[in-house]
């Protein structure tokens, strides 16, 4: 008898835990109501703590809850190709300029921006002081075959990180030049290990600085500035996004109060803003 | 930290209902399915199991990404709106964890002894009362199925991170909350994270045990 009850009361057991917890078991569909808008977006953006700011606004005035997938840009306009999304933040100006042409979004709306900086071990042969100027830094990073990491996962870093070796005539084959195939905040990691050249976007890397001893090299050429932009996918190609949610997520970036906090972001904890609006 | 609080019941508990909805639906297909081929002579038979063992080294992040496709809006199974919810998270883990429930239900049915089978037909047992009787002779074997299949639910993070995207409050669990805080580079919650996913996972284990010191064979 003992074992059937045992048998029994595991499968009973099963049966319950399913039973009770099968219907709150997340559904695509809006929840009592609320409006649900799937954003797909950059780690970095996640990373650097932005949305949890701005999301809990927009839900505030909309009463629309925002749902973020962080992954490369490349995943991301990909997310969006597929209608897997409703609205895009990314910062991949050219893939995403294509992504318009190809008629998956109406319009490319550029939001805000902050910049790469390349970044480097102290006091190495390459220095802030010794490098005059980004085309400079890659070419001895290249030719001297210094270490350097590149996120490697066809990021919009990624992207920007392979246009700058390509502006410099220079394809990256040298043997220290690592892929390391993962977001910013890992990347910055492995340089750091292994004291490594690495191309950063500078919100990741200043929530990131106090853990590491990487120093800037070279800030401030225009070819640096990274651009985000936010694209709503175009319910011609895909009936079935949130449009009208994703068109007040747009308006709603673009207001003055939003811009003032996006500016004031980042300005008391790092003693600069991480991201300048447009 | 006191959002940190607000935060991880949600993580938690659904990490509990996904893994423990996801495992009792393994073996609801798997224990019939591993017993049946456990007692079968049939032809063809070593072709199923040695399916069923390839099935137990499926990369999770394989299943994610086919899972992926097939649920996308642009994928054949589009229309089910699975994508990013805790549905596609579970459909991943119950394709992950059915070959160990089917293999090792075979392996314990399999390892009763012939002479039980015999005895129990002589006693005049209906199939069904075979079946049943078996299946609770080798309720070892099943339990150590229940564990196995917990136990890789639990941990799994390549498929579930694909198919569920790693939504905040919506289908963020232990695993991907780990990797997103190891990433923001917030090791001590991703280890305290760690610490919780340890303790469910030895709490599991020692009720099992439990379970079999009360109901020995």
């Amino acid at each position: 008898m003992n074992r059937y009850l045992a048998n029994t009361l595991i499968i009973l057991s099963m049966i319950l835990t399913a039973g009770c917890t099968q219907s709150s078991v997340p559904s695509a569909g809006p929840a009592s109501g609320l409006q649900v808008l799937t954003l797909a977006t950059t780690t970095s953006t996640q990373d650097s703590g932005l949305l949890d700011i701005l999301l809990p606004l927009f839900r505030e005035q909309t009463g629309i809850e925002v749902r973020v997938i962080a992954v490369g840009s490349g995943q991301a306009l990909e997310l969006g190709r597929r209608g897997d999304v409703d609205v895009l933040l990314t910062h991949a100006p050219e893939a995403e300029k294509e992504f318009v042409r190809d008629g998956f979004s109406r319009e490319r709306i550029p939001v805000f921006h902050n910049d790469f900086v390349l970044l480097g071990p102290p006091g190495e042969i390459l220095s802030k002081q010794s490098a005059a100027s980004l085309d400079d830094a890659l070419r001895r990073i290249s030719s001297d075959n210094l270490p350097f990491v590149s996120r490697g996962d066809d990021s919009g870093t990624h992207r920007k990180e392979q246009q700058l070796w390509a502006s410099v005539g220079i394809e990256p084959q040298f043997s220290n030049y690592l892929s390391a195939g993962s977001g910013m905040a890992r990347t910055l990691r492995v340089a750091q290990e292994k004291q490594a050249y690495v191309l950063a976007d500078r919100g990741t890397f200043l929530v990131l600085r106090s853990e590491l001893s990487l120093e800037v090299i070279v800030e401030g050429d225009s070819r640096l500035l990274n651009f985000y932009a936010v694209m709503a996918i175009d319910p011609v190609r895909h009936p079935h996004v949130h449009a009208e949610a994703a068109d007040r997520f747009i308006s709603f970036l673009k207001e003055t109060s939003t811009r003032q906090t996006i500016s004031e972001f980042g300005r008391t904890k790092y003693g600069q803003p991480l991201f300048f609006v447009e | 930290m006191d959002a940190l609080r607000h935060e991880i019941w949600p993580i938690v508990s659904l990490s509990v209902l996904v893994s423990t909805t996801a495992v009792m639906l393994s073996c609801v297909l798997g224990m019939p399915l591993g017993a049946w081929l456990g007692l079968s002579a049939m032809r063809g038979k070593s072709i199923f199991q040695a399916l069923a063992f390839a099935g137990m080294a499926t990369p999770p992040v394989v299943v994610g990404l086919v899972l992926y496709l097939l649920l996308s809006r642009s994928g054949p199974l589009g229309d089910w709106r699975w994508l990013f919810t805790g549905k596609a998270m579970i459909f991943a883990q119950v394709i992950l964890d059915l070959p160990f429930v089917i293999c090792i239900t075979m392996t314990a049915v399999e390892s009763l002894p012939e002479e039980l089978r015999f005895q129990l037909r002589s006693l005049g047992a209906t199939p069904w009362q075979l079946r049943w009787t078996l299946l609770s002779e080798s309720r070892e074997g099943l339990m150590l199925a229940v564990i196995t299949a917990m136990g890789r639910s639990l941990s799994e993070v390549g498929a579930v991170l694909m198919v569920g995207g790693n939504i905040e409050g919506h289908t963020r669990v232990l695993t991907t909350a780990i990797l997103l805080e190891t990433s923001r580079g917030r090791f001590a919650v991703a280890l305290s994270l760690g610490a919780i996913l340890m303790t469910m996972a030895l709490m599991i284990n020692i009720l099992f045990v439990r379970l079999q010191k009360r109901y020995p064979r």
